[in-house]
Order: structure tokens, then sequence, then C-alpha cells
């Protein structure tokens, strides 16, 4: 089972001592919405603390871009490499390099990046690991704000694999850099015995340069806020999805992979003021949402009727109980934008071929911190979580 | 989306609640169970609450297959698994559920071969490409799975399988709702009755629940509309002083079930004496085994199980929850020990169970809601 079982008596504990007070008699004193709220709170402090790895073992969970990973990545890697440029989290680390010969204090600004990639298969309708090796790269760079420059690509091979396989990957890989206007100027090549890997898995590590004088990240989302999406939803996941075949289900749907950094200059050229991009990769809109009430302590509320999701995959999503909220894609981004500025943003991403059905999906407010709701199409409303569990594994 | 769409109208939505809130005697309260978890779903994730006045209470029932099993099952299943000779299949909502020693998921991740299958039938396809291995599938589920077991059993048996089994721990629910009735912790005013289930085992069944206790019961569909207009239809039988089974789900439902679903459940299982429910204790004839006819396909008889019962944890307060009498949120442990990525227990674990639907979607305060969208609304 989970390791040790402190965690139950303190929650037991917490738990005993919050009824004392008010209620010296054992019964509850309290009116229901007020007891209600006592948990809620005492729910909110408990998310607040240090997470604790709490599997003795790696599960499929540690890799689905929900809470797990959140936690492995907060209690093993922060914990291990703790540092300020790490800190933030974002998709990019920004680093300045002091330029030799340059007025002293001057600096560069550079973004890096590094990402691997497992898909299962890896070839599907839209793409394969390849082309999504580069654009995932150069995603991640040009949301922080860099112009991404160069990759490197790191391949793990399993003894037996197909070498037509590995130039079809490499030809997409060259196709999709020189699409995104980047070149891959590294890499490293491992071999390891059949059945010890499924394949081929690519890693790449990215760098880019980050000329405009904003900085963006999730911290910076206020109230007031609005909060953009770049397309339709969930494509990505769901081809993967079936392109296994284990669902005999069929659909017109193809994988949305695709470099954003053209899409994200257009949006920046319009609106310098941007708060936040992310891609929404692993985890789906709905992951990035919680990152967004998480790392600015606020509240956000989005509209299920403004999300743009395709028939197709809304349909898959119904028949497989998913929630195309948590479904991941590879050419969409979610941005955060000043209440006053959404329009220009919208139009601007609009006016770009990736941005088309682009469309603001809901606002950010100073209610309930850290919490995201969603008002649903039925008119009721209800929270948006982290993701637990991993109903997609290795969806890219 | 066609079929989808319009079991989600916002605008008939608002027209019903109107019609229910008009139904309300002043200073009555109202309390509903859904007996199923697949409702409890539903009202969550499209935040059904938001329509109903504050005297009408729902109340979360046993209905959710994963929430009922007892840690000894799982700890039986678990034994089986661990055998070299065995692979294990089993949906996926049961391979978080929490036995003595850990779950599916745990094992799976030190080495147990556990595998997720979306049919029974996928068990099948297993058995026949590792014929030197023995397939076990744990069977879980009310009368809305056991048919698909049923049809699998059969299908091994004509096809002449012999490394094929089942785990079987189907549960039947009017045992459940019966126990529901006669516990005194618990007052009702009606039962939003199980679809799903009874697609299979019709509505004739939940008439005891009107003759001998006087309770109202809508067998409900799955969309939010449907769950709407049956919260309607209790309400107008209470009215007017009714108490009678109603089909609100008939284009699903038929009044008489599934006669080939039942037929197939009957050739393969019988009802076995006793059965634990987590959190309810043992209730008799309440749940299915396989029957001697079949007992090639019974691992209970194949292997050796250790059939112990397992205490839940001291902390874990399922039993209260999935018989109403607390809510989720009253649990000592909910959200702060107990959560959906560490859960205790099982009511944790399934989307369909009521702790997890409640912190998953409905951990926020409402009277605060309808503030936030005027806010949001604001230029």
């Amino acid at each position: 089972m989970t390791a040790g079982s402190g965690w139950i008596d303190e929650a037991l504990r917490e738990h005993d001592h919050s009824q004392r007070p008010e209620n010296p008699a054992g019964r509850p004193s309290l009116p229901v919405t007020d007891r209600e709220q006592q948990v809620l709170d005492r729910i909110d402090r408990a998310r607040r603390r240090h997470p604790r790895v709490r599997e003795e073992r790696i599960t499929m969970s540690h890799g689905a871009g929900g809470k797990a990973t959140h936690t492995l990545i907060e209690a093993v890697f922060l914990d291990a490499f703790r540092n300020p440029l790490l800190e933030p989290l974002e998709d990019a680390a920004e680093l300045r390099v002091p330029v030799p010969g340059a007025v002293p204090g001057v600096a560069a600004r550079l973004a890096l990046t590094t990402d691997s990639y497992v898909v299962s298969p890896l070839f599907f309708p839209g793409g394969n690991i390849g082309d999504l090796a580069v654009n995932g790269t150069v995603n991640d760079l040009s949301v922080s704000g860099a112009t991404p420059l160069y990759l490197t690509a790191g391949f793990i091979l399993e003894e037996g694999f197909p070498v037509a396989d590995l130039t079809r990957v490499a030809a997409s890989m060259r196709e999709a850099a020189a699409a995104a206007g980047v070149h891959i100027v590294t890499g490293d090549t491992k071999v390891v015995q059949r059945g010890k890997a499924d394949g081929c898995y690519v890693n790449t590590a990215g760098v880019g340069v980050i000329s405009r004088d904003a900085s963006f990240g999730v911290a910076y989302a206020r109230p007031g806020d609005a909060i953009i999406v770049s397309g339709p939803i969930g494509d990505h996941g769901i081809t993967i999805m079936l392109a296994r075949g284990e669902l005999d289900i069929e659909a017109d749907v193809v994988s949305d992979t695709a470099p954003l950094n053209g899409l994200i200059a257009a949006l920046l050229d319009a609106v310098p003021g941007v708060r936040a991009m992310r891609d929404a990769t692993r985890g789906g809109v709905a992951t990035i949402l919680n990152e967004i009430a998480r790392a600015a302590d606020v509240g956000v509320l989005v509209s299920e009727d403004a999300i743009p999701v395709r028939d197709e995959v809304r349909g898959a999503c119904e028949l497989l109980g998913i929630d195309p909220m948590y479904v991941a894609c590879e050419g969409r981004m979610v941005a955060v934008v000043p209440g006053e500025d959404a329009d220009a943003a919208v139009r601007a991403l609009r006016g770009h071929p990736l941005g088309a059905e682009a469309a603001v999906i809901g606002h950010v407010l100073a209610d309930q911190p850290g919490i995201v709701r969603l008002k649903t199409s039925f008119g009721g409303t209800r929270i948006v979580d982290l993701l637990v569990g991993d109903p997609l594994p290795r969806i890219c | 989306m066609r079929f989808v769409d319009e079991f989600r109208d916002a605008d008939k939505a608002h027209a019903l609640a109107a019609k229910i809130a008009a139904l309300c005697e002043p200073g009555r309260s109202y309390k509903f169970m859904e007996v199923c978890g697949g409702h409890t779903h539903t009202i969550y994730k499209h935040g059904l609450e938001d329509y109903l006045p504050e005297a009408i209470t729902l109340v979360h029932g046993p209905g959710c297959p994963v929430c009922v099993i007892p840690m000894g099952r799982v700890d039986d299943a678990m034994h089986l698994a661990s055998r070299p000779d065995v692979i294990m299949t089993s949906f996926g909502d049961m391979m978080r559920v929490p036995g003595s020693q850990g779950s599916f998921f745990d094992a799976k991740a030190a080495g147990t071969d556990i595998r997720m299958v979306y049919s029974p039938l996928d068990s099948l396809k297993i058995a026949r490409q590792n014929p030197d291995r023995q397939v076990v599938f744990m069977a879980i589920g009310f009368e809305t799975t056991a048919p698909s077991t049923a049809m699998t059993m059969l299908r091994a048996f004509s096809e002449g399988l012999t490394n094929f089994s089942v785990f079987c721990n189907h549960v039947t629910i009017i045992p459940a709702i019966k126990a529901i009735l006669d516990s005194p912790d618990l007052r009702l005013d009606g039962f939003i009755g199980p679809g799903h289930v009874s697609t299979v085992i019709g509505c004739r069944p939940y008439e005891f629940i009107a003759r001998d206790y006087r309770k109202p019961v809508v067998v409900a569909g799955f969309e939010p509309l449907d769950i709407l207009q049956s919260i309607y239809m209790l309400m107008l039988q209470l009215s007017s002083g009714r108490s009678e089974i109603e089909n609100q789900y008939s284009r699903v439902v038929p009044w008489d079930g599934n006669v080939v679903a039942l037929k197939a459940i009957g050739e393969t299982m019988e009802l076995r004496p006793y059965f634990e429910w987590r959190g309810l204790g043992f209730i008799s004839h309440s749940a299915l085994r396989v029957r001697e006819k079949y007992a090639a396909m019974d691992a209970e008889r194949l292997f050796s199980v250790p059939g112990v019962r397992v205490a839940d944890p001291k902390a874990c307060q399922c039993g209260e929850v999935l018989k109403g009498v607390l809510k989720p949120w009253e649990c000592k442990v909910f959200g702060t020990a107990c959560t959906p990525e560490t859960p205790i227990g099982t009511c944790m674990v399934s989307p369909e169970g009521a702790c997890a639907a409640y912190y998953n979607y409905g951990r926020m305060n409402r009277n605060r809601v309808a503030e936030a969208v005027v806010q949001a609304a604001r230029p």
C-alpha cells in the first residue's frame, strides 16, 4: 500500500480539533453551510501543504501530467534541484547570459527547455513522434516568449527497430524544424536490447532568444483577465487513442501537432501585455487552468459552451467517459490577457491559420482563489480539478 | 450533438426547476436518494444541484459497483493475481480500489500481471493469445454488467477455452435498497431508480418499495434533464399523495427488463447465501456466484483464495456515505487524508463514488457561485 499511514492520524486529529471549540457537546453546532465551508477550508490547507509522494513505486499516474506528476516534480525534483530559475516551473527556464564585450550589466535573455517523447503508436494520423518532438519543444520555448533557434535530438532505440521507420522519423523532424525555422544542431543515439524499450524514444532540448521586454508566467494572472484558447481542444489525445485500435471506434480526426511560434508572434505583436501562455499538452486545458489558479492564487471561471471542441472529439469523449478538458493537444495554447485586450487578442489569433477558431473561454476572478469553476452547458456549476490517474498513457 | 445536447438544454432545465420549486410545500423538506452512482456523477458533473430549491436534498446511494467491493475481496483478487501462472484482467475503475495491501495499480507497478480491459470479451482474446497462462477476469458490478460476464462465460464455454475463469463479485441491487429502507438512520421521501440496472431487471422488482414502504420510485436516465424530470415526477407523486413506480427512462428501459440478459445470468450464475458489502456489512442473497455447471470457469473453485474478512481502515466512513447517512464532506478524512490520488475508502475511487464526485466537481461554496458568475459577466 502507500508508505506509512501517519497522515491519516494527522487528518483525524485536525478534524477532531476543528470540531472542538464550538462543539463541546459533540454535536454539530454550526449551520450546514458553515460546517461545509470549514471542511472546504481544511481541504484547501491540506492541498497547499508541501506535497509528499506516498507511493513506493512509480505508477503510470506519475506521467499523466495531472496531480501525481505535480506531486512528483515538487516533492522529488524541485526539492533536489531547487534554484530560482527552476522554481517558477514554467515550460522553459529564462536565463540571463552576460554578453562578452558588451556594456557591463547587459545580458542576453535565453530560454531553455527539454522534453522526451514516448508516444505510442509512433506514427498516427496527422504526424509521428518526430514532428511531435520538434513541435513540442518549439512550443515550450514559444509560450515562454522566446524565438526558438536551436534544438538537440536524442534517440533511445530498441534493438530490431526498422531503419526505414527511423529514417521517416528523422525526415519528419527535418520538415518540422524547417517549418518552425529552427535547426537541429547536436544529438545523441543509444540502443538498448530488445524488450528494454518500445521501438523509439526521442528527447529534444531547445534554446531560444527572448527579445521582447515582457516576461510571461501563469503567476502574473490578475482578476479581470480573460482566458483564451487558440482552437478546438483534444484532437491529439483522441487521435492517439483511436490510432491504437483497441476501442473499435473510428472518427475522422487528426493530431493538431504544429509549431506555435508564428501564432504567438502574431498575438504578442497585437497584445504586448499578454500575461501568460501555455501549450495545452498532457493534462489538457484543465491542467493549465489549475496551474493559473494555483500560481497566481486567483479563481478561474470558464464556460463550457465557450470551449471549442470538434464534434468528433466530443463524441469520442462522450463514448469513452473522458472530459475533453483533460485531453492533450499538441498545437493549441491557452493565453491569459488583460480583460480589455481580449477582443484584440482573439482577432490577432484568428488572423493566423492555426488560431482560426480561437475563443475567450473564461475569466480570472479574485473570488475562491486556487479553484477552477466551470459553468456547464446545462446551466449548473462545478469545479474542474487537476487530473487524477491516467486515462491515456503515452500520449506524447 | 444529437442524442446528447437535447438532454442538456438549459432552457428546459430552468422551466423544470420552476415547476419543481412550485410543488414544494412551505416548511417541508424532501430527501430523495439516487441509488445509482452514474446518477451521482451526472448530478455533480453538470452542476444539477444549482437548479434545486433548498428544500430538496439529494442523498447518494450505494449503486457504485467498485464502492461496495469489500477489502477482503480485493485481497483475494490480489492473491489470485500474484500467482505466476495467472493474468488478471479488470475494468479500469477497479484498478485503484485499495485492499489491505494496496491496489491493482500498486501491484501492477510492482510487476504483477494485471491488465485493464474495456470489455470482458477482451479477456478471452488474452486467453487465446496466452494458452499456457490462466486468465482470470475480475467481474464486478450490478445487474448492469453481469450479463456481459455471463455472455463471455457462455462464449468461452462454447469455444472450449480451458484457461479462462471469472472471479465473480457481481451484486444485486434490490437487497441493498431493502437494507437502506430498513435502516433506522435514514428517512427518505423517494428514490431516483437506477436506469442501467433497470434495462436488465425492468421496473417490477421495485414494486415492493411503493407497496410495502409507501415510497415513490422513478427509474431515471443519465442525462441531467432525465434526472431533473425524475425529481419533478417524484414531487408530483408526493404532492398528490401517490407512491408508485414510474419509468422516466422508457426510451431505454422496458417494464419487464431484458429477458435474454436475465436468462444468460440465470444460466451461468446463482445467488450466494450472503455477501459482504463494503460499509454495509453482510447482506443475504445479495450477490452472485458461478453455477456448478461452469465450475471450470470459477476462479474461486479453481484456485484457493484466502477469503478472509478484512476490516475497513478505522478512519474510513464509506459505510455511512454509501447509506446516505453522511454527506461526503462530513467524513472525518474527506479531502485531507482521503483524496482521489490516495483514496482510503472506495467512495473516493470510482468517478461514480459520491466522495470522488463531490471532491472532483462539487468542492466549492455554492452560495458564492452566483456572485462569481455576475462578477465575470461584467466587462
